[in-house]
């Protein structure tokens, strides 16, 4: 075989490779996105779950509102405190102190305590459950229904059904909010970390008809009211609602609740 | 003569021989009766009552609280006991207007409300019918007044009377177009001459033989009113169907009956214009169907609004085995009770105490991909399909597919193999979107 047969295949190929590098050379140039790259380091300070919780189509949508200065550096609540310092050092300035929050199921009333009216039969989801008659099995029309629609949609695997309710851990909670709008019955709600007294009870019915359905509920007798040292407690027809502006933390509340609602 | 019909449906076995052969009787109810204020669509009545006022047969209690609402009369006389909120069949508590029975049933006086019909105008007629408080009795409860004052009046060309009454146990409607057919013809005739190019259908399922007869026999002479004779299917009650199988005319869930140049009643609201128009009477009674294999006396009662279920059922004898469940309405599209303290409403058209409970028993398993609920499904939706995205929460291809199409009338669920909880799950997806459309 002649020599020449490989020479020269090769050598064409080569000359149009060096040719096709200059001519892509050039087009990087001439083509070339800017890139912000104070946005990229910002992405790169984000938790990168995607949840959504910021209100921008994930991390990479908030990081360039953030470069932009169209968000503020603490704009995501799953990152935190430490994301927002590492945010504000990078796009110079600094961070608010943000509080941090956490998603608190305000319902005691486990498959111990609370009564059920009837056997649901259906698909395991809150959603269609809360269509059936009295919006559920349960016979407190306010309660946790247990099916789990809001461990579903948690990222963070901070939600556990224990005993027929919903139970969050609040360490593992990023306080991005998705179970508290996927709960068809508005049980969820984002409390500060660092308070420790919550009222547990969401029924909105007189404090007898609570009585008689569920052992841990809400009886609307006042006494948390009565016994708050900052008066941050007031209530809100048959339920009490704690400012935690005020809330010091003394556990008073706690302490009087005859019925452990708040804990 | 071909019988009128739709594409798909079913057909279960039916169960009306419990009742059918045996004549409604009135009872007479002895404990409280309970008045919700909201037993209609729209916005709830006002009560024009309080604690301890003396309340009569025919007294008007509450008024409308909107042009989409309806007003509610007392069917008894005493005292108001309390107003607050109480257990009504559909599950929730609604605010309601408690009435403590003096059992002496004193009457205000009919005859002050009747006017002779030749002296009425369209508007006049509408306007008894509102007062009288008569809402759809079919069992969703749409005002009649509404219904019969539609944008488009002059192209209203086709007034139905549905008594097919497909779902299975029910034959109230049956019994009271065989006991009183003159009350439907004439309350026809009111409806029918409100419109001015309208003619009357009365359209009956075959499996009422008696009824076709005896409604042909008094309508032979009548140039403006026809008897129609549907096929034995069910939903062929249902309005989208029932207006489909007689004028060959089709609606969606975005559209009224009146867009298709139709309107729909049930007999019993039929029969309820003819008391208010004719007699002066408002709405204060219905026809209950008590029935159902665990019920002693299956049979038809008319029964004063307000009474409580215990006490119907204990009139029918009380349960002969203790019953597996018990539902407010047919077993297709009623709803289960779970507690029997509950009052008659004006859509109330049954109570079924059954022995069984075909839903409990079954476990859901995986779809098979037979295609059976595509087959039968008369709103043609793919009920396989909208539960597969509504379980994976996508609600936006669940309303691409058609999924607001879905009239929840349980046909998927019936004929599924995998006993898959087809029309529950399609039925809460659909409610779940309504509500993020309102809010």
């Amino acid at each position: 075989m002649d020599v020449t047969s490989i020479i020269i295949p090769a050598a064409v190929i080569g000359v149009i490779a060096v040719l096709i590098g200059i001519l892509l050379g050039k087009a990087s140039e001439i083509f070339k996105i800017e890139v912000n790259e104070t946005e990229i380091k910002v992405r790169e300070c984000l938790p990168g779950n995607n949840c959504g919780a910021c209100g921008y189509p994930g991390c990479d949508g908030l990081a360039a509102a953030i470069a932009k200065g169209e968000a503020p550096v603490n704009a995501c609540p799953v990152g935190g405190e430490n994301a927002a310092d590492q945010i504000a050092a990078i796009m110079g300035g600094s961070a608010e102190a943000s509080v941090r929050m956490v998603a608190c199921v305000k319902c005691k009333g486990d498959c111990e305590k609370a009564e059920d009216v009837y056997r649901y039969v259906g698909p395991e989801s809150c959603r269609i459950a809360a269509n059936t008659p009295n919006g559920g099995p349960k016979a407190c029309a306010y309660g946790c229904l247990g099916y789990g629609e809001c461990k579903a949609v948690c990222e963070f695997d901070a939600i556990e059904i224990v005993d027929g309710i919903a139970v969050i851990d609040k360490e593992k909670c990023k306080a991005c909010g998705k179970c508290v709008s996927v709960c068809p019955r508005h049980i969820i709600s984002l409390v500060p970390y660092d308070k420790e007294h919550i009222v547990k009870c969401n029924s909105k019915d007189r404090g007898l008809d609570v009585k008689n359905i569920c052992k841990a509920g809400c009886i609307a007798c006042t006494l948390c009211v009565k016994n708050c040292e900052d008066s941050a407690i007031s209530m809100d027809g048959n339920l009490p609602v704690i400012d935690y502006e005020k809330c010091t933390n003394c556990g008073k509340c706690a302490a009087k609740c005859p019925m452990k609602t708040i804990s | 003569m071909a019988l009128f019909t739709f594409k798909g449906g079913v057909h279960p076995d039916d169960g009306k021989k419990l009742t059918m052969d045996k004549e409604v009787i009135e009872y007479v109810p002895k404990g409280d009766l309970v008045f919700p204020l909201s037993q209609h669509i729209g916005a709830p009545a006002k009560p024009l009552v309080k604690k301890g006022d003396r309340v009569v047969v025919g007294q008007k209690i509450a008024e409308a609280g909107g042009f989409v609402s309806a007003n509610i009369h007392s069917s008894v006389s005493g005292t108001v006991k309390a107003i607050e909120k109480r257990l009504v069949p559909g599950g929730g508590k609604v605010e309601s207007i408690v009435v403590e029975n003096d059992n002496l049933y004193e009457e205000i006086d009919f005859s002050k409300n009747i006017r002779p019909l030749e002296e009425l105008y369209r508007e006049d007629v509408i306007d008894i019918i509102r007062e009288a408080g008569i809402v759809g009795m079919g069992g969703a409860g749409f005002p009649t007044h509404v219904k019969l004052s539609p944008k488009n009046e002059s192209e209203i060309d086709t007034i139905i009377v549905n008594g097919a009454e497909c779902e299975p146990y029910l034959t109230s409607d049956y019994r009271r177009m065989l006991e009183e057919p003159e009350k439907v013809v004439v309350g026809l005739k009111i409806v029918i001459n409100l419109f001015e190019h309208a003619r009357g259908i009365i359209a009956i399922e075959d499996n009422k033989k008696e009824a076709i007869r005896l409604l042909k026999e008094m309508t032979k002479d009548e140039e403006k009113i026809q008897v129609n004779v549907l096929k034995t299917k069910y939903p062929q009650g249902a309005e989208r169907q029932l207006i489909y199988a007689n004028t060959g005319r089709y609606i969606n869930s975005k559209m009224l009956p009146a867009d298709a140049g139709c309107i729909v009643h049930n007999v019993d609201t039929i029969i309820s214009i003819y008391e208010a128009v004719i007699e002066g009477r408002p709405l204060i009674s219905r026809v209950v169907t008590v029935t159902g294999d665990c019920i002693e006396d299956p049979r038809n009662f008319i029964v004063r609004l307000g009474t409580d279920y215990q006490e119907l059922i204990d009139a029918a004898g009380g349960f002969k085995t203790e019953p597996a469940k018990v539902i407010s309405g047919g077993p297709m599209m009623g709803k289960a009770l779970f507690s029997l303290n509950v009052p008659v409403t004006k859509g109330s058209s049954a109570i079924l105490a059954l022995s069984r409970d075909a839903v409990a028993e079954s476990e859901p398993s995986d779809c098979i991909k037979c295609g059976r609920c595509l087959e039968i499904c008369p709103g043609r939706v793919m009920p396989s399909l909208l539960c597969d995205y509504a379980e994976a929460g996508d609600l936006e291809q669940f309303v691409k597919n058609h999924g607001m199409e879905c009239c929840e009338c349980g046909c998927c669920s019936y004929v599924c193999p995998a006993k898959r909880h087809l029309t529950q799950i399609i039925s809460g997806t659909r409610k779940v979107v309504l509500a993020q459309k309102k809010g």
